[in-house]
């Protein structure tokens, strides 16, 4: 992939990754339920999941159809089905995204968890917290701090087991 | 030919037909119904997409059910859904079609989804919003004339790549009444777009189109040659209130050469699915054991009509 930058003043995302769990273990609570947004999330949230202690059940979920940009931009090219194995109604949810950055998607995956039911509680856990926010939404659970600028996306990959960070220009796609 | 349900860009801007159509948009389509169809198995069973548009159901010809379902899927997606049944009228046409629709411009519309007796008539709607500047209102093609019924024909194609997976190494049967049937014209551009390598219609002379092999299919007239070793039946509604003069001998006479029953149906694959637009005939084209039997999938069919429509609605209202 040519479009990718060397990854300059990014963290290692594995070391981010050993720091999140640090702040999750012991703070997460043992009946939680990990739900990643896709993708970036979703593979995040299955790494959590094998490394926190207990067996927390994970979900995932596709904010495409609750996205604040569809009326400029439209659907994505792919949508990913939702798939939550597990009642929302009353559940302690920890939510997972790779990159917290205005915190639309965010905003558009609180909307639809609620119409799944009303949990008890929501969390935020993110792997990289870029700033820039633009709603007020903040991570309960931070991997590592980044500044990037506006124009670039930070984006996660994923080669075998282990985790990468590279910023990219951004696309047409809606942005994290 | 310019293919005026794409956009400059080639993006879909309105569904009139599958014929032309690129395969990347159909395979879009299906591709984006998979995650509507599980909305519908959720509590609250409607998405934001298109709060505040409004959809204007305009049925110049009757179809309860084909109306219910646009209704469904346009209020899934959170949109305002009026339905103007403008009847049977088959005197209101050319000026008169053309002066509802700019008045319902005027009451702000955004989609239109047209069923009508006329072959083209969601064409010539469209070209008149294209022609008034008013493009961005998008026309949907519930039916038209003999021509074509594209939502049909996707959730048609929907429902086989469920069950099949792909349609590459497929052979599809298309049985009965092609020659009044849009389903039928909707559903061959379909398949043979979507690489179907053997796509076959079965029926008495009378009621297959006279060039219908030029569109890709082997015509049997012998049902049972017809079905041997088919991945997918599909049976079609005999239409005969459509029918004048006598096409055929008798409704029985039909359902014994063209009817599909237990013993018809295990010439096909022993893992073949039935499907069947509805409303069904019972006894004419399709027998019970086989409508209500295990290879039938006429009720997931209408399930997948919802989430299909559901797509084309998100696709087409999207900036």
């Amino acid at each position: 992939m040519t479009s990718k930058q060397p990854a300059e003043g990014l963290p290692d995302a594995e070391e981010a990754l050993a720091a999140l769990v640090e702040k999750m273990r012991g703070a997460v609570s043992l009946d939680a339920k990990l739900i990643g947004i896709y993708s970036g999330g979703a593979w995040l949230a299955e790494r959590l999941a094998a490394i926190l202690p207990g067996e927390l059940p994970v979900g995932y979920i596709d904010v495409s159809f609750y996205r604040d940009d569809y009326g400029q931009k439209g659907l994505r090219a792919k949508v990913e089905t939702t798939t939550l194995p597990f009642e929302v109604e009353g559940s302690r949810i920890v939510l997972v995204d790779d990159v917290l950055f205005t915190g639309r998607s965010v905003r558009a995956a609180i909307n639809e968890l609620f119409d799944y039911g009303r949990p008890e509680k929501i969390e935020l856990a993110v792997l990289v917290d870029r700033g820039g926010r633009e709603l007020p939404i903040e991570a309960t659970y931070v991997g590592a701090r980044v500044a990037v600028a506006r124009e670039l996306s930070v984006v996660l990959n994923r080669s075998g087991d282990r985790f990468q960070l590279s910023v990219e220009p951004v696309t047409s796609e809606p942005r994290e | 030919m310019n293919n005026p349900q794409l956009n400059a860009e080639g993006e879909l801007q309105h569904l009139l037909t599958l014929e032309g159509m690129p395969p990347e948009i159909i395979e879009r389509i299906l591709d984006t119904a998979v995650p509507f169809v599980s909305i519908a198995e959720r509590d609250v069973k409607k998405v934001p997409l298109l709060r505040g548009k409004t959809v204007f159901n305009l049925f110049f010809e009757n179809s309860t059910r084909t109306r219910t379902t646009f209704e469904i899927a346009a209020k899934r997606l959170s949109a305002d859904v009026i339905n103007l049944n403008v009847g049977v009228s088959s005197t209101s046409k050319g000026e008169s079609l053309l002066d509802t629709i700019d008045n319902l411009v005027a009451m702000n519309a955004d989609m239109f989804v047209v069923r009508h007796s006329q072959s083209g008539a969601p064409h010539l709607i469209a070209q008149h919003l294209s022609a008034r500047q008013r493009a961005h209102i998008h026309v949907i093609n519930a039916g038209d004339g003999r021509h074509a019924h594209p939502t049909q024909g996707l959730l048609d194609l929907f429902t086989i790549r469920h069950y099949k997976r792909e349609f590459r190494r497929l052979t599809v049967a298309i049985v009965g009444d092609v020659l009044h049937s849009r389903v039928a014209r909707s559903l061959i551009h379909g398949l043979t777009t979507m690489g179907v390598p053997e796509v076959r219609a079965i029926g008495p002379q009378t009621l297959l189109p006279t060039a219908v092999e030029k569109m890709g299919v082997r015509v049997f007239h012998d049902m049972k040659a017809g079905l041997a070793g088919c991945d997918v039946v599909v049976m079609l509604r005999l239409q005969s209130e459509r029918m004048k003069g006598s096409l055929l001998p008798s409704a029985g006479e039909f359902f014994k050469h063209y009817g599909l029953t237990v013993d018809k149906l295990a010439l096909a694959k022993p893992d073949a699915i039935v499907m069947h637009p509805g409303p069904m005939n019972r006894g004419i084209e399709i027998d019970s054991a086989v409508a209500d039997g295990k290879h039938s999938v006429i009720l997931p069919q209408v399930t997948f009509g919802i989430a299909v429509r559901m797509a084309v609605m998100s696709i087409l209202g999207g900036g």
